[in-house]
């Protein structure tokens, strides 16, 4: 029944967790919607047939009006249908929302006119996102320029990518296949060609996959954080690529990784908790708030540090912003170090805890 | 004059109507910059009433009487019309132009300071003292929300001056003087709108 | 033989000074000059009637373009840069230059005074200003053809619009005094309709027409200043770096996104309640019955205008908003989809135990509701929040919105047109050619939409210029359909052009309706009415005689 729907209506494979259920309260829609015309049609059909003109029905005397509980009835019935809808909608979009712990998290940058995924992995692609099936998969994106749509119809899935700020999707694939990415935001003039594909595969292929293959040393464009001196061509995990960024872009002559006190907030148990901010309001600092502080510092000032961080946007590439934000990330149940006396503005930045330490001198 | 009217009462009446929803619409103009900075508010939060600071509330407090002022004087003469006295009627709105004209060259003075310490819309911000965001875009608002607002005195203005030197020379009558009043209507919205605009620009902090 | 030549004082006692006899109708007398400088809405009704279709024709052209572009997956006759602008102008055009002005401008400013026994409307000068805004505007729109046309989609969405490399300033401009036109009008109807309705005409006689202007009238007034506003923010962060929704200054482009859908949801309902109105004056003119609810017609037209402007953030579903804020929009979309439903529900009941007639006029009401229903049923589809995430910015929306402004709006628009072409120019189409016509529309409109619906589904996104090959076929019906609507568009035209030129000569009541302005001759004369309309029955009231 559900395939024959689908077939009818030509919608897609029903690939993700949800399409089913989706899929189900689009029947119910557009059966409803279509019974609703075909009465119209039929209604409309029978009166002109019934009362067609001719010498009988010329003249006749008034036809009373509608009484109030025949005007209210049908506007009722139809109010509790309608809300009816609404009602599993919200219920569905709600689902949508909420994103379910535990799962994968990838970086997504749009930008004119591609897609291109950052792993936690440190891998990079571009066009194609490999996900595993039967997984929560979590999609933190951001535009590079103009506002994109991401759009996996086969999931039934879709958010808005906006310049400036990171939002999210997520969804889970249930079994192997490619499916289409559009782009479905008008983003310019290649638009119809911002497109990609959502490989997923078994989680044993993808896990083959994603921790096998070595990465090429970067060539003479690649971005700072995925060229290894040395060339050594192993792979690094994006949090290790984040502190050598962290490293070599200067953060950490204000931030540190352990906790200790500097000229900035400490990164050690900051994602995922509350930030007290200078204007008495306080957020949970999430891959938004953070990418936001990169770009944007001056925008959320943490209570209690002077504003003097300058902007990185334009200077950070996305796979950096993607490698600092997963650096943050995992240092969120991080051991703090006892506190030390206070250091003035002026020493130089603190070395870098020897977990992390790929031995890179900052 | 019109003579699709019943009556001259209902042309009065239809003039009257047409004006107020002509002020509603322009209520509704200014409205939407409103929300934009109501937008903008409730994002940046602190920081933004904190530009409000670097207003000068001296001359943003001086503005508002000058304003309130002259709608007094407009007020004053619709009363001097309908008692008939046209002539002092063209005084008084001659009067309130005058405030407009304060009003505009203390707004220029204020413009002009802020030009000076780097305060300008947009992508030309360069204001050292607050290198915000939240700042950059409340005197952004603060530059379109006077910037329409000053537009409109200007409007205002020239519909004063027209009515006001055909009362000088005697168009109009105690009984007959219907553009007068609609265009001291429209000053009033001008004024009742400045009203709005003087605590969101220059008293919140 | 030549009179030999009178001097002055002969002349004068020949022929004692008199006016010159008056012209016959409101369509003679007086040279060009009469009629650009007219303070007669008839008049003006009869220009913005040439104007708004001049803006049909080229917001139909560009349709075809479109379509024509679209029959392969590939590049077929142009560049994607040409597509985009293609598009946009297509939009731009046909919903700032034709639909929001067409059924108000050209029948609103007709027929308004005479359905309520006026002269005229309450401030001609006023109405003849709106006519010249609206070229103005329509000229200043325009220029971006020549500029090499504008890209961001009649959404303006920033910060494409602001950075796009096209002429965007012009197009926003030119809508925003677009929008003064459509202020202009809203004013002037709703003072008519409290102030010059004539002896007898209580709110309660009211033609439903005159009802739908006026929920209109208050929609144009309220809500197109703000889209004034949010376009020439766009206008000056373009011209001077004045960016206010800019990302990289810490704007919010989907602040934007509300202003910008506060004005454009209501404009939705701008576009249909006029339609609406004309509906209903030909359902009842056609079954020779008064609505089977004279109030529920009246009273859902204000309520579509008022919750209307409540629904706007169903637009925003898919661009992060909170799931309070979603819920909150999509139960009154809800809301505002039962009003219109229940004026489906009552034009229907009007034909039961009437008298039902099938000339063009009626033809077009039964594709309107036909039509409308679908395209107001796939609205309430999209306001189910779950199922729009699908649906959003794909060909299912496209077809969604092309249902009610195609087979809603311009059918009735084509309705009006043959309806009151008598009252109009006082002489009758050819039914058999309207007839012909008029089932070519339908047929076209139909196989030009509803494959949009299921390449909606099947997840082709809109504002493409290439697309899958899969999505070929739908795509090639859906371009037939569009030369089969064109075809009977233009069937439509010729027949009422040769109806204006040689069509036989109309009675003054030929379809023997009941509304009021069917009391002034056909044409009418420049007053209207000779002497006072009194009113003494309502305008429904087909068991009396006229």
């Amino acid at each position: 029944m559900n395939e024959l729907f689908r077939r009818l209506l030509f919608l897609p494979p029903q690939a993700s967790g949800f399409a089913r259920d989706f899929d189900a309260l689009h029947y119910a829609v557009i059966t409803a919607s279509m019974l609703g015309i075909f009465a119209v049609g039929l209604a409309l059909a029978w009166f002109s047939f019934r009362y067609r003109r001719s010498p009988q029905n010329a003249v006749r005397p008034p036809r009373p009006p509608l009484t109030r509980a025949q005007e209210l009835t049908p506007a009722f019935g139809l109010l509790v249908l309608f809300v009816g809808f609404w009602c599993v909608g919200v219920r569905q979009f709600a689902l949508m929302q909420r994103v379910p712990a535990g799962g994968l998290l990838v970086y997504v940058t749009a930008k004119q006119w591609m897609w291109s995924f950052d792993y936690a992995n440190g891998d990079r692609t571009n066009e194609t996102l490999y996900v595993p099936t039967g997984r929560t998969v979590e999609l933190a994106m951001t535009s590079r320029d103009v506002i994109h749509s991401f759009y996996v119809p086969a999931f039934r899935i879709k958010k808005d990518v906006i310049p400036g700020r990171t939002t999210s999707v997520w969804f889970s694939a249930l079994r192997p296949g490619t499916y289409p990415i559009f782009c479905a935001e008008y983003c310019g003039l290649d638009h119809s060609g911002m497109r990609g594909r959502v490989v997923a595969l078994t989680p044993s292929e993808f896990a083959e996959r994603f921790e096998r293959t070595p990465r090429a040393p970067g060539g003479a464009d690649t971005p700072l954080a995925e060229r290894e001196p040395g060339g050594h061509g192993e792979l690094t995990s994006l949090a290790a690529r984040g502190a050598r960024v962290a490293a070599a872009r200067g953060c950490l002559r204000c931030h540190t990784l352990d906790g200790t006190p500097h000229l900035a907030p400490t990164w050690a148990r900051l994602y995922g908790h509350e930030v007290p901010l200078a204007n008495g309001s306080t957020v949970v600092a999430d891959a938004a708030y953070l990418t936001e502080s990169m770009m944007d510092p001056l925008a959320k000032v943490h209570r209690g540090f002077t504003p003097i961080m300058p902007t990185y946007r334009g200077i950070l590439t996305p796979a950096e912003t993607a490698a600092l934000v997963e650096l943050i990330r995992s240092l969120a149940d991080a051991p703090l170090a006892p506190p030390a006396p206070l250091v003035s503005a002026g020493t130089p930045p603190l070395p870098l805890p020897a977990a992390l330490d790929g031995g890179v001198a900052p | 004059m019109a003579e699709h009217f019943e009556s001259v009462e209902r042309k009065d009446q239809a003039a009257h109507l047409g004006m107020w929803l002509f002020l509603a619409s322009e209520v509704l103009l200014f409205g939407a910059l409103f929300a934009v900075y109501a937008g903008y508010r409730v994002e940046f939060g602190y920081e933004f009433v904190v530009a409000s600071s670097h207003n000068s509330i001296a001359i943003g407090t001086t503005n508002t009487f000058v304003l309130v002022t002259s709608s007094l004087f407009a007020a004053l003469a619709v009363h001097a019309a309908r008692s008939g006295r046209l002539r002092r009627a063209a005084g008084l709105l001659a009067l309130t132009i005058g405030c407009g004209l304060l009003f505009l060259g203390l707004k220029a003075v204020e413009y002009g300071e802020h030009f000076r310490a780097g305060i300008l819309p947009g992508n030309h911000y360069h204001y050292a003292a607050l290198p915000t965001h939240a700042a950059n875009a409340f005197f952004t608002l603060y530059y379109l929300m006077t910037g329409l607002h000053a537009l409109h005195v200007t409007g205002g203005m020239v519909a004063l001056g027209a009515v006001g030197y055909r009362a000088f020379r005697g168009a109009y009558s105690a009984e007959r003087h219907l553009p007068l009043e609609l265009a001291v209507l429209y000053w009033h919205l001008v004024d009742v709108i400045w009203l709005f605009l003087w605590p969101l620009l220059y008293l919140m902090h | 033989m030549t009179t030999p030549a009178l001097t002055l004082p002969e002349a004068v006692a020949e022929r004692p000074l008199l006016a010159p006899p008056a012209p016959a109708d409101y369509l003679h007398g007086g040279g060009v000059r009469s009629w650009l400088l007219t303070r007669d809405h008839k008049r003006i009704a009869v220009m913005f009637l040439g104007a708004t279709s001049l803006a049909l024709l080229l917001g139909g052209i560009f349709a075809l373009l479109l379509r024509a572009e679209l029959l392969t997956p590939g590049p077929t006759i142009m560049s994607a840069e040409a597509y985009n602008r293609t598009f946009t102008l297509h939009g731009i055009v046909m919903i700032f230059m034709f639909m929001i002005p067409a059924i108000p401008t050209v029948f609103g400013n007709f027929l308004l005074p005479l359905m309520i026994g006026a002269r005229d409307v309450a401030f001609p000068r006023l109405n003849l200003a709106s006519f010249y805004v609206y070229l103005t505007g329509s000229a200043i729109t325009l220029t971006s053809l020549v500029a090499g046309g504008a890209d961001m989609g009649w959404t303006f969405y920033v910060p494409y619009s602001t950075t796009s490399p096209s002429a965007v300033a012009n197009v926003a401009f030119g809508v925003f005094v677009l929008g003064l036109s459509s202020v202009l009008t809203g004013i002037n109807f709703i003072v008519t309709v409290h102030t010059m309705r004539t002896k007898g005409l209580a709110w309660h006689r009211l033609p439903l027409f005159v009802w739908s202007l006026y929920a209109t009238s208050i929609i144009q007034v309220l809500a197109t200043p703000v889209l004034g506003m949010s376009l020439l923010l766009v206008a000056v962060d373009r011209l001077w770096g004045i960016g206010i929704f800019d990302p990289a200054l810490g704007g919010d482009p989907l602040l934007f996104q509300h202003l910008f859908w506060f004005y454009s949801h209501p404009a939705v309902y701008i576009m249909i309640l006029p339609a609406m109105g004309v509906i209903s004056e030909v359902v009842c003119a056609f079954s020779r019955n008064p609505p089977a609810s004279y109030r529920a017609i009246a009273y859902s037209s204000l309520g579509i205008a008022l919750v209307g402007f409540l629904t706007w953030g169903h637009h925003l579903f898919v661009a992060g908003m909170s799931l309070l804020d979603g819920a909150v929009f999509g139960v009154l979309s809800m809301f505002v989809a039962v009003f219109s439903a229940v004026k489906v529900f009552t034009w229907t009941l009007t034909l039961r135990r009437g008298s039902v007639s099938f000339e063009t006029p009626m033809l077009y009401f039964f594709w309107f509701t036909f039509l409308f229903t679908f395209g107001g049923m796939t609205g309430v589809a999209v306001a189910t929040s779950s199922l729009d995430i699908h649906w959003h910015d794909t060909y299912f929306v496209v077809a969604h919105f092309h249902f009610i402004m195609v087979g809603g709006t311009l059918t009735a628009y084509l309705a009006a047109l043959h309806y009151w072409f008598p009252k109009f120019f006082g002489r009758r189409y050819n039914e058999r050619w309207a007839t012909i016509a008029s089932v070519t529309v339908f047929v076209g409109f139909v196989l030009t939409f509803v494959p949009q619906f299921l390449l909606g589904n099947a997840g082709m996104p809109r504002r493409y210029y290439a697309y899958p090959p899969e999505f070929q076929w739908l795509n090639v019906l859906s371009s037939g359909g569009a030369s089969i609507l064109a075809a009977g568009m233009l069937l439509t035209l010729v027949g009422l052009v040769y109806a204006l030129v040689a069509g036989p000569r109309s009675d003054r009541n030929p379809w023997g309706a009941r509304t009021y302005e069917w009391l002034s001759a056909s044409p009418p004369p420049t007053e209207n009415f000779e002497g006072e309309l009194a009113i003494t029955r309502g305008p429904y009231d087909y068991h009396l005689p006229e």
